[in-house]
């Protein structure tokens, strides 16, 4: 068996194993082994992967299987990875292995909560390794639907409202897409699914380009919560119990921006390079706006999916720089945003689980009541900032200096506005880490409150050393990306 | 040279095991493991740059530029990537010796000033923290390696201030300051991409080939830079962090705000000062403007001000505005023709380091002794405390300019270099040196002499701090009464070769007169117990007074841009929209296509005379359209 195959069966023989456990323990026992395995060979995959680069691999994709199983279209079980693909592999598994310490004392329906969260993961890794187009929305709509259940019945607040909101506007996107993945294939000849065969037909004549092209972005930009389309991502969020907001902010909305590249961008160039302009305002607005919303925000959870509206504008906005850096960078900050929020909203419900608020006004001094995880926070708020040290900085910087490697004003300009994004960022996170970690405790219930358990702290600590790493030792990861990104934009340009 | 890693290393591995260990180490531990490591790499530092003066100059004249190690960080493109190293060259060794020499001092010295604080630990885990960002910052070998330790520094500073977390001016204090240098870096940071991007490079000296080709960027990049040195380095109006930033424990100001980061400004222009005497010394000049009303401003504020550290953060801005000037007029790289400057922003750098920590930690003594930061909780303290009272007094001349001691020299080398420039802003300098004169003995006289709280000090008395808080003081008085006699030109000149300070005794005279004028109109106002003088000169300048007292009015008028302007014209509304508008629409598309369903859901009601009578119609309406076409 292809080792690739292993990611999305690894969760479905978890859920297998979780349907015929009886009690908590075997839950448990369950979850941890299987995403300790997932997150083994991910790592595993990642060095194989540099292995078989550095013996002088030079296929676009790596690990490549396939087996036909629509003959009538042509649809194959196509699978293979490469820099890309590897990364966000890497970054789904860390966060499927966190998500599972931060939902460890979930108490209602908790077998059928963890059946849908590995069916999630099912899609996500198989969103990840598809490389036929028609397997990739497969595997994408499997990632969406449990999202529905998840929201709806182990949420908080308008769970109703919010799920149904999210699964409409996804679903909307995604029919879209499905629109878009037919056009592509009967405009490049209705010969073949596979996403590498199409890039080398490169057949598709402009004239459909200019229309599936903006079909397929926004399609998938719903997903990577581009303005105006972002609006399910702070009710989704808010409502979403910790674990699912972790992998959806941390994972899903990284499906947006990989399809947006992969789909959109390299099978439609000559349509990217002509209409990339209004993508590029969108995005712009997308990165401010969201920065600027955060400021006013009182709810700790719309707070961070303002900032992920914001952090997620800039991985659209970085590929559509058209560049190797820019786009380098921006699965740099797929992969940081991804650590980053989940760091963020794992330690949001630890805080809620325990106050039963997540309304600034009523938290303060939390610092004293609650060391470790407030040391937590303000660690994912200076990383989430940009702090050197610390993931963000680096794929910021990336993006920053490649979207300035355009030479015409336009790109300039909506260059240094998005650069503003920085100091607003600062703001809105000072402005909370100031009034919920530091002054005094004023609500004397908070006081009796206790620090994380062993579990929250193995959730955070992971995810806190994986931010680090990336941002202290960043040169293997952009070496890994930027090897893949080279080949993706060479064909875009051409 | 491969041992200068150790520089760097060795303050990160105490930050991170001092801090991840925190309270499960003894405080006295904690505090043990930072001043070794510190005193450690103040030897190494002291060995680098004898070693590095010790090898002498080359051929032609110079102390070579030696990169001691440098490795690629983050590639971008095939040329551009950032790289992170040691630099060793005349400025850089001097600012190590400055960097771990008051660091050294400041950790001593919390020892005793610290004594007992809750959070030691990370006390002494941010101060390493704060000590490798520093040194990363003055070895950079290229601008974004400067850039990132720069950020590094800011953050340092930020945790440092807020380290009174409960406090509530002390978190409003560190936000501010963050926030207020983020925006400046954000300058800082797209002078770096127009810099890269135009030379190729983000190397310091990127050849004169790449140079001449971004030759016409190069001011608009450099004046870029020079916004992010701007708000680190206090100059107006971004200077509005650094006398909040006194909420933070004294040692940190004396190390943070006085003698370290907010000189990282001036550094940073001296880094790239080749660049700015070659491609754009118009811009230099416009920050010889800055600084000097940065200066002004600074000085009249600093004589109003009641609170002993806010009159010394005042006295930083104004004594960093004297060393932006003295680079902003230089007109070459020659130090005899235009170029003196450089080497007397530099010597004062260095001096203005030294007594300018000893003011900081002798008023923490005083902080210390008498529980509060106001003047008027003093007075009469030189029977308590003797020893700080004359190191105190020591910094005092030094900074007031008298000779022997240091201040006078470089500042005098600063006096001259702006006379040079031109006769007005020589006058005006020399002014603001008399100011300094005279707010700085308005200080000493109201902590040591004139009346005394004697109601406060009964109940509490003073004393004279341990030997901890004490050494220092000791050691950094020291420093200043012989530092001006250091031949400084031989080390640290514009263009490299050896220069050989001469005292230029007119400009010297001067201003020493105008220093003396200063301190006697003090001794006159201030020395006696009524201060008959002082209040009625208040009362009948209160408009004045009183607009000096509040900054001129610069923090209210930044409170109404971020309140009433960004928060409340940009955000909120923004917000507003995103919630009513976009999402509106959403919503509305949601409602519409459910009351469309639900209007077509009538017509499969089930019914069947509905069916009928449905059925019928349509079958009318055909003949009817078929008999008609």
């Amino acid at each position: 068996m292809n080792i690739l195959s292993l990611f999305p069966a690894i969760p479905l023989l978890m859920m297998l194993g979780l349907w015929i456990s009886k009690n908590i323990r075997q839950i448990r026992t369950v979850m941890v082994a299987g995403s300790s395995v997932l997150l083994a060979l991910a790592v595993y995959l990642v060095f194989a992967y540099l292995g078989m680069r550095a013996d002088g691999q030079t296929a676009e994709m790596l690990f490549t299987d396939s087996r036909m199983w629509y003959e009538p279209l042509n649809i194959h079980y196509s699978i293979g990875v490469d820099g890309i693909s590897v990364a966000m592999i890497l970054l789904s598994a860390v966060i499927v292995f966190t998500g599972t310490f931060a939902s460890w004392r979930m108490e209602l329906q908790v077998k059928e909560f963890f059946m849908w969260f590995c069916l999630l993961s099912v899609g996500v890794f198989g969103f990840f390794i598809s490389v036929d187009l028609f397997t990739m929305f497969m595997f994408y709509e499997v990632a969406l639907i449990p999202m529905y259940l998840l929201i709806g019945v182990w949420g908080s607040g308008k769970k109703e409202y919010s799920a149904m909101k999210l699964t409409l506007m996804l679903m909307g996107g995604s029919a879209l897409i499905l629109i878009g993945i037919l056009g592509i294939y009967f405009g490049s000849g209705g010969t073949t699914m596979n996403i590498t065969e199409i890039a080398a037909l490169h057949n598709i004549p402009l004239s459909l380009q200019r229309i599936w092209f903006p079909i397929v972005f926004i399609g998938f930009g719903v997903l990577g919560a581009l303005f105006p389309f972002h609006t399910w991502s702070p009710d989704g969020h808010a409502s979403a119990p910790t674990a699912v907001s972790m992998l959806h902010a941390g994972v899903l909305m990284k499906l947006g921006g990989y399809g947006c590249f992969r789909v959109a961008m390299y099978l439609l160039p000559e349509a990217a390079q002509q209409l990339s302009w209004i993508f590029i305002i969108l995005t712009t607005i997308s990165v401010v706006y969201g920065a600027f919303s955060a400021c006013v925000q009182t709810d700790l959870k719309y707070i961070n999916a303002y900032s992920s509206v914001s952090h997620c504008g800039l991985v659209l906005f970085a590929i559509l720089m058209m560049n190797t850096t820019a786009a380098t960078g921006a699965v740099m900050q797929m992969l940081s945003h991804g650590l980053m929020t989940a760091l963020f909203f794992a330690l949001i419900g630890m805080i809620y689980g325990r106050t039963h608020t997540r309304d600034i006004r009523e938290l303060s001094g939390l610092m004293k009541v609650m060391p470790f995880l407030s040391v937590g926070y303000v660690i994912a708020g200076l990383a989430n900032l940009g702090l050197p040290g610390f993931s963000g900085f680096v794929a910021e910087m990336t993006i920053f200096n490649g979207a300035f490697m355009n030479h015409d004003t336009f790109h300039r300009v909506v260059t240094i506005i998005a650069c503003t994004s920085i100091v607003i960022t600062a703001v809105y996170i000072l402005r909370l880490i100031g009034k919920i970690l530091y002054g005094t405790c004023n609500n004397p219930e908070h006081l009796k409150l206790k620090d994380a358990t062993w579990d929250e702290r193995i959730a955070v600590t992971v995810l806190v050393i994986a931010i680090a790493g990336l941002g202290l030792y960043p040169i293997w990861m952009n070496d890994m990306i930027s090897n893949s990104v080279t080949s993706i934009i060479a064909h875009i340009l051409n | 040279m491969e041992y200068t890693i150790l520089i760097l290393l060795l303050p990160l591995l105490s930050f991170v095991f001092t801090g991840l260990l925190g309270k499960r180490l003894k405080p006295s531990v904690a505090g043990w493991i930072g001043t070794i490591v510190t005193a450690a790499v103040a030897f190494l530092s002291y060995w680098t740059a004898i070693s590095y003066f010790g090898a002498g100059r080359d051929a032609s004249g110079v102390f070579p530029t030696q990169v001691a190690w440098n490795a690629v960080w983050l590639p971008f493109t095939e040329n551009l990537h950032i790289d992170i190293g040691f630099l060793l060259d005349p400025i850089s060794v001097m600012m190590l010796i400055v960097i771990s020499t008051v660091s050294l001092m400041v950790h001593i010295y919390s020892f005793g000033y610290m004594k007992g604080e809750k959070g030691f630990q990370r006390y002494y885990a941010f101060l390493s923290l704060f000590t490798m960002s520093m040194l990363g910052l003055v070895v950079a070998t290229n601008i974004f390696q400067m850039y990132i330790f720069w950020e590094l520094v800011g953050v340092s500073s930020y945790l440092l201030i807020g380290f009174y977390y409960t406090k509530k001016e002390a978190i409003a204090a560190s936000k501010k300051a963050f926030i207020v240098t983020r925006f400046a870096d954000l300058g800082f940071l797209i002078g770096i991409l127009i810099y890269g991007y135009y030379t190729g490079s983000f190397s310091f000296e990127p050849g004169s080939e790449a140079l001449g080709m971004a030759k016409t960027m190069l001011p608009l990049a450099l004046g870029l830079m020079f916004i992010g040195g701007a708000g680190k380095s206090a100059m107006f109006p971004l200077h509005i962090w650094l006398p909040d930033a006194m909420e933070g424990p004294t040692p940190v100001s004396a190390l943070i705000h006085a003698a370290t980061m907010v000189v990282a400004g001036v550094y940073l222009v001296a880094r790239m000062f080749p660049l700015f005497i070659g491609y754009a010394p118009d811009v230099l000049h416009i920050t010889a403007y800055v600084g000097a009303f940065t200066a002004l401003y600074a000085a009249i504020v600093a004589c109003v001000q009641s609170d002993i550290k806010r009159v010394l953060a005042f006295s930083t801005i104004s004594q960093i505005g004297f060393m932006i000037v003295a680079l902003g007029v230089c007109t070459s790289a020659d130090p005899h023709e235009g170029g003196l400057g450089y080497m007397a922003s530099m010597f004062h750098l260095f001096t203005h380091a030294m007594f300018k920590a000893l003011l900081f930690l002798g008023a923490g003594c005083i902080i210390h002794a008498v529980h509060s930061n106001e003047m008027s909780a003093m007075g009469g303290l030189r029977k308590y405390m003797p020893v700080t009272h004359i190191t105190f007094l020591i910094a005092c001349l030094a900074i007031a300019g008298i000779w022997p001691l240091s201040g006078f020299f470089s500042k005098d080398e600063i006096l001259a270099a702006c006379f040079d420039f031109s006769p007005w802003m020589g006058a005006l300098m020399t002014f603001i040196a008399g100011l300094t004169a005279f707010y700085m003995f308005r200080l000493y006289y109201s902590i040591f002499w004139g009346k005394e709280n004697k109601e406060l000090h009964a109940e509490h008395r003073p004393h004279e701090a341990p030997a901890s808080m004490t050494v220092p003081l000791i050691f950094l008085a020291a420093v200043t009464l012989v530092a001006g006699w250091i031949p400084f030109g031989e080390f640290v000149s514009s263009d490299g070769q050896a220069y050989h300070i001469h005292i230029d005794w007119t400009v010297a005279g001067i201003s020493l007169c105008v220093a003396f004028i200063g301190i006697a109109l003090a001794t006159w106002m201030y020395l006696r117990e009524d201060r008959k003088v002082a209040d009625g000169l208040a009362s009948r300048f209160s408009g004045l007074y009183k607009a000096a007292y509040h900054r001129f009015y610069i923090d209210e008028i930044y409170q109404f841009v971020t309140h009433k302007i960004i928060f409340a014209c940009i955000s909120t509304p923004i917000a507003w929209f995103d919630r009513h508008v976009v999402d509106g629409f959403m919503n509305l598309l949601g409602k519409g296509t459910v009351s469309a369903s639900g209007a077509i859901r009538g017509m499969q009601s089930g019914n069947i005379q509905k069916y009928t009578v449905w059925f019928l119609g349509g079958a009318l309406g055909l003949i009817v359209v078929l008999l008609l076409f």
